[in-house]
């Protein structure tokens, strides 16, 4: 365990300790806890999709129609909820959708053996595009019992109920990749899907899973952005696929599958948050803030790239 | 007057990382003659070529090209040195034309420094017709056969007007007769003055086509002599250190009931209506030519082809196999050819890659116990004897003879009846092949069947208690063990033209 | 080479006259003037940044940062027009095509030196460099009435006439661009080497390719075209934003390039076959609108022609590999 650390993880972990001690430095209000807590509702959504990608990527693909999953099952939910379905059926038909639309990545990518760069660049086209035509221009309201959970806090506590979704959903996703057979598979699809098909794993149905479950956080993604804005849109989430890779990346994955590790992940996510967070305090503007995401994931992974030159053999 | 060497390389060290590859050889390609390097596995033979054609820059040394120093910097300085590598696989560009491949970088050009099409094709002939060799310039390269791409490359290294050629290891992926006209060409080639390095692990090549031979062992060299004046057996005692003790005769076992059952499998293009059937104890060779099919069957009978017609019964069971998956069930095993792109996966541990094929059974429910998977690991590595630091170890820093235990150690675990073993030792050397050998006996004497595919005659002679031979898709005949000899098998998979 | 390229450009064309024919069967004024000049009026800038694209494919990348260097191009020839008004539009052209080629040297240096896989290096430098769009415009779109007349007259007006049709100055700088690159990749080493290399890296390595350099040349080159492009979109449009010029490009441009039968694992492609592309997205891009059909369902409809071209792709390969298996 801890020599794992030692290797993939150490990296966000340092980045971590920089990044509050920036953030302590930048405002004397980012290190009360209220209001990291209040911030961090932003970020879960990022989160529970990294989560996601998390699975895909170390199956050796790459899902970028995650954050058009995001708004199409907002969208979905918001209609069916203003065709009059029951509230209590939004979380089960949110997420159901979301894992359908990781099928049908799945399927594409495993059946019809493409790259999963193009597949999902145009998935993520295609989700966009019918949230497009589903809503048009306009928002749809979300009746407000639905929207509450977004901004609920559990027990009296200032810690919001996403994220304590979040961490259940981070610690079944550890355990799943981690000490199942299914995650061992994952595995080695990703480090050699040939050598695992002889091996009688059944790599199409793992690179599927790996989708659909990519698919299903989505949808949980999509619940709680419909839930925290009140309305669905179908330009939310737009970009939401950069955070969700440089998370995986930063996290210590390998972008050609194999590797990485839900813990990675997590600290990833960390970081991104109080980034994030900080940034925002500093009244930085979300177009600045992609900036330095967008640079943060390319120096990660050049850097990765540069140490792992000498000991890499190819 | 006596002409000196084209190249010559003195003191040669290379280190990748701890591990000295080359441990200061001297060597000297003279022009007209063909110069065999020969070694074990890891022997350093190939690692010499490449430094030679200065793919590989050497730690200390020198390589003095028409006695100037230094040698090659790069394989495009080798090239305008006129030096030049051709590889196993060849290294051809499988979207371009022939021509293109042969002229790529230096293509003739015409006025403002634009290539020249026409120009570019009718050289590209000539090149081709001075080989003897009948390819369209036109052609794309996609879809030739090995040989074939070998040729372009070889037209590719006359275009650079090379002297020196690198042939490196060329001959192990082509059928006999592509050896043959590769071989002529190589005469021709010595006769005009070019000097040839041969690298090959095949001994009778080397005393076929060379003129001068020297060996390497663990990176250093043994020893140099002229073909006329040594034989087989000083080569291989130079090679080894050690004169090899006879591989002996398969045992006598008494086969027992059948468990695989072959009947009228076909797959168009590969192999037509295959029967054969394997019993329990017995180990059969699965003979034939490079392009046979052999492969192509294995891979069929254990679900990683479709096939188009016939049946396979398991324990007399007609067996519906679809993918790997069905025949592990079925308990069929396989470890393939490619051990490294289809067998292991390299960065991961000895123990995730001995349980990967066992993973649903070891673990009913799905959750993994570690502690279970390496005892499972540890007792396998016992079993085979395999040299590692422990089962947490990377399989890629195994040598080749350890990294096929694990490979047999991970099918060994599904305790299956039928063993496929395609090319069981190749790239493994003659202390570990001894070592596979045992294992695949002891498994059959434990009643497993094994079907062996080899292209190593001494291997299949010495190994099988029959041998089946393939040509051109086809099973053509059985041979029962202690009656078959090397010409009995290789008339049969050539076809009676040898 | 040239069979098996004829092959996917006839592919091309079928397609795109099953949709012409389609939709003139639904509604004859798709052959008006008018139609016929805003397919037209598509292609420019669509070519260019596809030309660029494709060399990039070629070479077993993805440039998905075109949008945002475009965007960036964009705005910063915009607001030097604005800060100079007398400023000569050719200049600006070039302006645009050198800013276009320093940031495709940004993504070059990231996969040729520093190894970074191509789609995280461009994923990553999409989003910084749009964000330095908004730092170099503080967010202010460069208005219409900064972009000189000189300069919107490219899109309006044209040397060449044809019925109704204007070939327009954009049109033919589009058509140049192709044209030169076509004779570049046809006829110089350099264009060689780019398919050599997305045909077999590691054989291009051994014949002294320089892989750096030549994926060097190839950012560079499909950055600079996105810069000129950028140029391009404000003589088309008038205006540039910062928030949407060029925004979500990278599509619409490697949906081109996919259709046009670049083959999406290196090594093959043809200019003609981006140039099809581009008017096989523009014709379906004007019969939206002629049919009447909403604007919303544009993305929809790159989507699924990327991932129907995909799939044809990919047939194509299987055939391909079972006929040289069989052999």
């Amino acid at each position: 365990m801890i020599r794992v650390l030692h290797r993939a993880e150490a990296i966000p972990a340092v980045l971590l300790v920089l990044a509050i001690a920036a953030g302590a430095m930048l405002s004397p209000y980012f290190l009360d806890t209220g209001y990291l807590l209040g911030s961090s509702r932003i970020y879960v959504e990022t989160g529970l999709v990294s989560l996601g990608m998390t699975f895909v990527i170390v199956s050796g693909n790459i899902d970028l129609s995650v954050g058009s999953s995001v708004a199409l099952t907002a969208g979905v939910v918001a209609k069916l909820l203003s065709i009059g379905m029951p509230v209590g059926w939004a979380w089960p038909a949110g997420i159901a959708f979301g894992a359908l639309l990781g099928v049908f990545n799945g399927i594409v990518v495993s059946k019809l053996r493409l790259s999963s760069v193009l597949v999902t660049l145009a998935t993520m086209a295609i989700y966009r595009g019918v949230a497009e035509v589903l809503l048009g221009p306009a928002s749809i309201r979300l009746p407000t019992d639905f929207a509450s959970f977004g901004n609920a806090t559990a027990f009296g506590t200032p810690v919001p109920y996403s994220l304590i979704l979040l961490a259940l959903m981070a610690a079944a996703s550890a355990v799943l990749l981690g000490r199942t057979v299914l995650g061992r598979w994952i595995y080695s699809v990703g480090t050699n899907e040939r050598a695992a098909v002889f091996s009688g794993v059944p790599s199409g149905r793992v690179v599927t899973l790996s989708f659909i479950l990519s698919g299903a956080f989505a949808g949980m993604g999509g619940l709680l952005v419909a839930a925290r804005l009140g309305v669905a849109r179908f330009d939310s989430a737009k970009g939401m696929e950069l955070d969700a890779i440089t998370a995986v990346v930063l996290g210590g994955a390998s972008i050609f599958g194999g590797s990485g590790s839900i813990l990675g992940t997590a600290l990833a996510l960390l970081v991104l948050a109080v980034l994030r967070i900080g940034m925002g305090v500093a009244n930085v503007t979300q177009e600045y803030q992609l900036a330095v995401i967008g640079t943060l994931l390319v120096v990660a992974v050049a850097v990765g790239a540069i140490f792992q030159r000498p000991g890499s053999t190819d | 007057m006596i002409p000196g060497p084209l190249v010559e390389a003195e003191g040669i060290v290379v280190r990748f990382g701890s591990t000295e590859a080359l441990k200061g050889v001297d060597i000297a390609l003279g022009p007209g003659e063909v110069h065999g390097l020969v070694g074990e596995n890891g022997a350093g033979k190939s690692t010499l070529g490449k430094v030679i054609a200065g793919v590989v820059q050497p730690t200390s040394g020198e390589v003095r090209v028409g006695g100037v120093a230094p040698g090659p910097t790069s394989p495009k300085d080798a090239l305008s040195k006129g030096i030049a590598l051709i590889h196993q696989e060849p290294l051809t560009f499988p979207d371009l034309s022939v021509a293109e491949n042969v002229f790529i970088g230096h293509q003739p050009t015409g006025a403002l420094g634009l290539m020249s099409w026409a120009e570019m094709r009718r050289k590209a002939q000539a090149l081709l017709d001075s080989l003897g060799v009948r390819l369209r310039p036109d052609a794309l390269v996609r879809g030739l056969s090995i040989a074939d791409q070998q040729m372009v490359e070889l037209a590719a290294a006359l275009s650079h007007d090379a002297r020196v050629l690198i042939m490196d290891e060329t001959t192990a992926s082509i059928t006999p007769n592509e050896v043959a006209q590769l071989f002529g060409i190589v005469r021709r080639l010595r006769d005009s003055g070019c000097a040839i390095a041969f690298v090959s692990h095949r001994l009778e090549e080397i005393f076929e086509i060379c003129d001068r031979v020297t060996v390497l062992r663990d990176g250093a060299k043994i020893g140099e002599r002229k073909i006329s004046d040594t034989n087989v057996g000083e080569v291989v005692h130079m090679m080894v250190g050690r004169s090899v003790e006879s591989l002996g005769f398969p045992s006598e076992r008494e086969p027992g009931e059948a468990l695989l059952e072959v009947r009228g499998l076909t797959l168009r293009g590969a192999f037509q209506n295959i029967d054969f059937t394997l019993r329990a104890g017995e180990i059969v060779g699965l003979a034939g030519l490079v392009g046979a099919g052999r492969t192509e069957l294995a891979e069929a009978i254990f679900g990683a082809r479709p096939i188009d017609s016939g049946d396979v019964l398991v324990r007399s069971k007609p067996t519906r196999i679809r993918s790997p998956r069905d025949a592990i069930r079925a308990g069929i095993a396989m470890s393939p050819e490619d051990r490294q792109h289809d067998g292991l996966l390299l960065p991961q541990s000895v123990s995730r890659n001995s349980s990967l094929a066992l993973l649903p059974k070891l673990f009913p429910t799905g959750w993994l116990n570690e502690k279970r998977e390496n005892a499972l690991a540890s007792e396998y590595a016992q079993r085979l004897r395999t040299a590692m630091r422990s089962v947490a170890q990377p399989v890629r820093e195994l040598s080749g003879g350890n990294q096929q235990k694990v490979v047999l150690a991970k099918w060994l675990a599904t305790q299956p009846s039928v063993l496929i073993v395609d090319e069981p030792t190749r790239g493994v050397d003659i202390g570990a092949k001894a070592e596979v050998h045992r294992v695949m006996r002891d498994l059959a004497n434990s009643g497993i069947a094994i079907l062996m595919i080899s292209s190593d005659l001494p291997e299949v002679l010495s190994m099988s208690d029959r041998i089946l031979v393939m040509r051109q898709g086809r099973m053509v005949c059985e041979i029962p063990g202690p009656e078959a000899s090397a010409e009995s098998v290789m008339l049969a998979a050539a076809g009676g033209t040898t | 080479m040239p069979k098996l390229g004829w092959r996917r450009e006839f592919g091309t064309i079928a397609l795109l006259a099953v949709v012409v024919i389609a939709v003139v069967g639904r509604d004859h004024r798709f052959l008006d003037p008018t139609s016929l000049n805003s397919v037209l009026l598509w292609i420019p800038l669509l070519l260019v940044v596809g030309v660029g694209e494709m060399l990039v494919i070629v070479t077993r990348g993805i440039d998905v940062s075109v949008g945002s260097i475009l965007g960036f191009s964009g705005i910063v020839v915009g607001m030097a027009l604005r800060s100079n008004p007398g400023m000569n539009v050719e200049l600006a052209a070039l302006l645009g095509l050198g800013i276009g080629l320093a940031l495709g040297a940004v993504n070059g240096a990231l996969v040729a030196w520093a190894r970074v896989p191509p789609i995280i290096a461009t994923l990553g430098t999409l989003s910084a460099f749009r964000g330095l769009v908004f730092i170099v415009s503080h967010g202010v779109q460069v208005d219409s009435n900064t972009i000189p007349p000189a300069l919107t007259d490219w899109s309006m007006s044209g040397p060449v006439q044809i019925g109704g049709a204007t070939i327009s100055w954009l049109l033919l700088i589009a058509l140049v661009v192709a044209a030169l690159a076509a004779a570049v990749l046809r006829s110089t080493r350099f264009g060689r080497n780019v398919f050599a290399i997305g045909s077999n890296p590691a054989a291009a390595k051994l014949r002294g390719i320089s892989l750096p350099r030549t994926l060097m040349a190839v950012y560079c080159a499909c950055g600079a075209l996105s810069g000129l492009a950028g140029v391009l979109y404000a003589s088309r449009y008038g205006f540039v934003n910062p928030g949407t010029a060029g925004l979500g490009f990278e599509l619409t441009v490697i949906a081109a390039v996919v259709i046009g039968g670049v083959n999406v694992f290196g090594g093959s492609g043809s200019v003609l076959g981006v140039f099809l592309g581009c008017l096989l997205l523009s014709v379906i891009n004007v019969a939206l609108a002629v049919l009447g059909i909403s604007a919303t369902w544009q993305t929809l409809a790159y989507g699924v022609v990327i991932l129907l071209a995909l799939v044809l792709d990919g047939a194509v390969q299987r055939v391909l590999r079972r006929a040289t298996e069989a052999r």
